[in-house]
């Protein structure tokens, strides 16, 4: 008997393990890392049930596909536009469901997005590194041995992971899509590197996201942004959403893999609320950036986490189709995987 | 030069505020900012999650809904203005290999600066080096101090990743690696220390401000040291 967990029947490039991320160690030069989009995570995190230090599986642009192994488990996804399916039945873009054994539960890449997350009631418990189960593949730390998941990969769960929960999904769009509005910036804390026109052709140009996207940092393409000063600085401490401007006169911003410090000038840091609106870019589409005050990015971030909240508990029944059906995919199924050692 | 007045405060982002106090590389900035940060961790303010002492400036990163940054930012600078007495440093030991054989960018790099291998070998373990920060990836070590003769740029493209221990030099600076990386640094030396290893209590030795010196030994004893698995020495006063 096999013991319980996900089991990863295929993974694209791009899956790991996430939890809130890796704090009180940046001072060590270690990176925080957490999820790319800590809307959409918090979002699964909700219909799952679970509070925020609970670890889930961040979805790349690769997609996934998993199955429980041993007993069914209570789980939730939520973020970006993937299609997903169980058993072959298409499902609304999030939801709670319990996934028995032999079931697979796929997520594919949809028309838009670049990340989404499959939370399990409980949380999956790889073992914690530094105190945090984020995976951060440069160092190797975190998640399953500090690396993306792949097929074969099983991740342990606790027993709330297989207590029943009734199967729904918000009664509304729960759209955590990427839209139109420019991400609100800080500016900062270099923007003294910078002439008011540089900062004027950063505030209104549309920056392209380059295929240089990663955990890390995306690069941008646009209108030049150029130094006053000089883009060598002494190094200093920077925060998710940091936007560096090298000597390319291009943006890079820091993402949730950036390193703790940097020696650019930031000339702004993208606002908390705005982050996970960035990371669904994909590469070829554009942003516009628009700076706002302190006051102002509390005010998006509470309103943002209050809609989320919302969302995750206006649930309505999930639907499943006909049970013939469902039976017959999972036979399928259950005739490939009875292959495995 | 160090500015002697009151640090700057500017954000990084609505949930990080960087306390500049210069933006040079300089012992009295760095011992600014190893105060503020020792301050910090006494006062244990509402909202601080955690900090970041860089060359010149740390970084507070903080929750906006338990404190404000301008409440914070006057904390920071009521407690910086307290200039407490910088801690006297620790001086730490490490064990340094210059053998070519593990000092793989040694030959190259002497012959860059014009200078034998074992001159560049003998220059760099003769000097006392200050550790300024650490950054770039866990447990790698800025050091101040590296001698002038050493002044080298980087490579014009990264070298395949370094290991563990390695010893690195470019722009006037001395590292040492804690973990495998590409890098534009060169690797002149090695040590077997662990300067940073996660399982371990404390998971990093030296502190800001504190003193590094390098002690050379040959490749049988870099062996013997690396698996025992050691990790830096305290020099005894």
């Amino acid at each position: 008997m096999s013991a319980t967990g996900l089991r990863i029947v295929a993974a694209g490039p791009g899956a790991t393990v996430q939890d809130q991320g890796r704090f009180g160690f940046m001072r060590f030069g270690v990176t925080p890392a957490g999820p790319m989009d800590p809307q959409a995570f918090a979002a699964a995190a909700a219909l799952a049930g679970n509070d925020g230090e609970a670890a889930a599986v961040e979805i790349g642009p690769g997609g996934i596909s998993v199955t429980s192994e041993g007993a069914p488990l209570a789980l939730a996804f939520a973020g970006g536009g993937f299609s997903w399916r169980r058993a072959g039945e298409p499902l609304p873009p999030a939801a709670r469901l319990m996934l028995g054994p032999g079931e697979v539960l796929s997520a594919r890449p949809g028309g838009r997005g670049v990340f989404a997350y499959l939370s399990v009631a409980g949380g999956f418990l790889t073992p914690p590194e530094l105190g945090s189960r984020a995976t951060h593949t440069r160092s190797g730390m975190g998640g399953l041995e500090g690396r993306m998941l792949r097929a074969g990969d099983v991740l342990p769960v606790g027993a709330r992971a297989v207590t029943e929960v009734g199967e729904a999904c918000p009664d509304d769009s729960f759209d955590l899509a990427p839209h139109d509005a420019p991400l609100r910036v800080i500016l900062g804390p270099q923007d003294d590197y910078f002439g008011p026109d540089a900062i004027a052709a950063f505030l209104s140009g549309a920056y392209a996201l380059t295929p240089r996207a990663d955990r890390m940092a995306y690069a941008l393409s646009g209108p030049p942004v150029t130094h006053a000063r000089g883009f060598d600085i002494v190094s200093d401490g920077l925060a998710m959403g940091a936007v560096q401007i090298a000597g390319d006169r291009q943006p890079l911003v820091l993402m949730a893999d950036r390193q703790p410090t940097g020696g650019y000038p930031k000339i702004a840091h993208v606002i908390s609320a705005d982050l996970g609106r960035l990371a669904q870019t994909r590469p070829g589409e554009s942003v516009r950036f628009m700076a706002t005050t302190l006051d102002d990015a509390l005010a998006a971030r509470r309103a943002l986490d209050q809609r989320t909240g919302a969302a995750a508990r206006r649930l309505r029944p999930l639907a499943r189709a006909a049970t013939t059906r469902r039976l017959l995919a999972v036979n399928l199924v259950s005739g490939v995987t009875d292959g495995r050692p | 030069m160090s500015d002697a007045g009151a640090p700057k405060l500017l954000p990084a982002g609505d949930r990080a505020l960087t306390v500049e106090f210069g933006d040079t590389i300089d012992a009295a900035l760095n011992d600014r900012v190893a105060a503020l940060d020792a301050a910090l961790a006494v006062a244990r303010l509402d909202g601080v999650i955690e900090t970041t002492p860089t060359y010149r400036s740390l970084t507070i990163h903080y929750d906006p809904e338990r404190v404000s940054f301008a409440a914070l930012g006057a904390s920071a600078r009521a407690l910086a203005a307290a200039t407490p007495a910088p801690r006297p440093p620790r001086r730490w030991i490490a064990p340094a290999c210059y053998d070519p054989a593990l000092a793989e960018d040694l030959n190259e790099t002497a012959a860059a600066l014009g200078l034998p291998p074992r001159e560049v070998a003998a220059r760099h373990a003769g000097a006392v080096y200050r550790v300024f920060m650490y950054g770039f990836a866990p447990g790698f070590l800025f050091l101040g101090g590296l001698p002038d003769a050493l002044t080298i740029s980087r490579r014009p493209s990264p070298r395949p990743p370094i290991p563990r221990g390695a010893l690195l030099i470019a722009g006037g600076q001395a590292l040492i690696a804690s973990l495998p990386m590409p890098t534009g640094w060169r690797m002149i030396g090695r040590t077997p220390a662990r300067v940073f290893d996660a399982g371990r209590t404390p998971m990093a030795q030296a502190g800001v401000g504190d003193e590094i010196t390098f002690e050379p030994i040959d490749a049988a004893r870099f062996a013997a040291l690396d698996a025992e698995g050691v990790g830096l020495r305290l020099a005894t006063p």
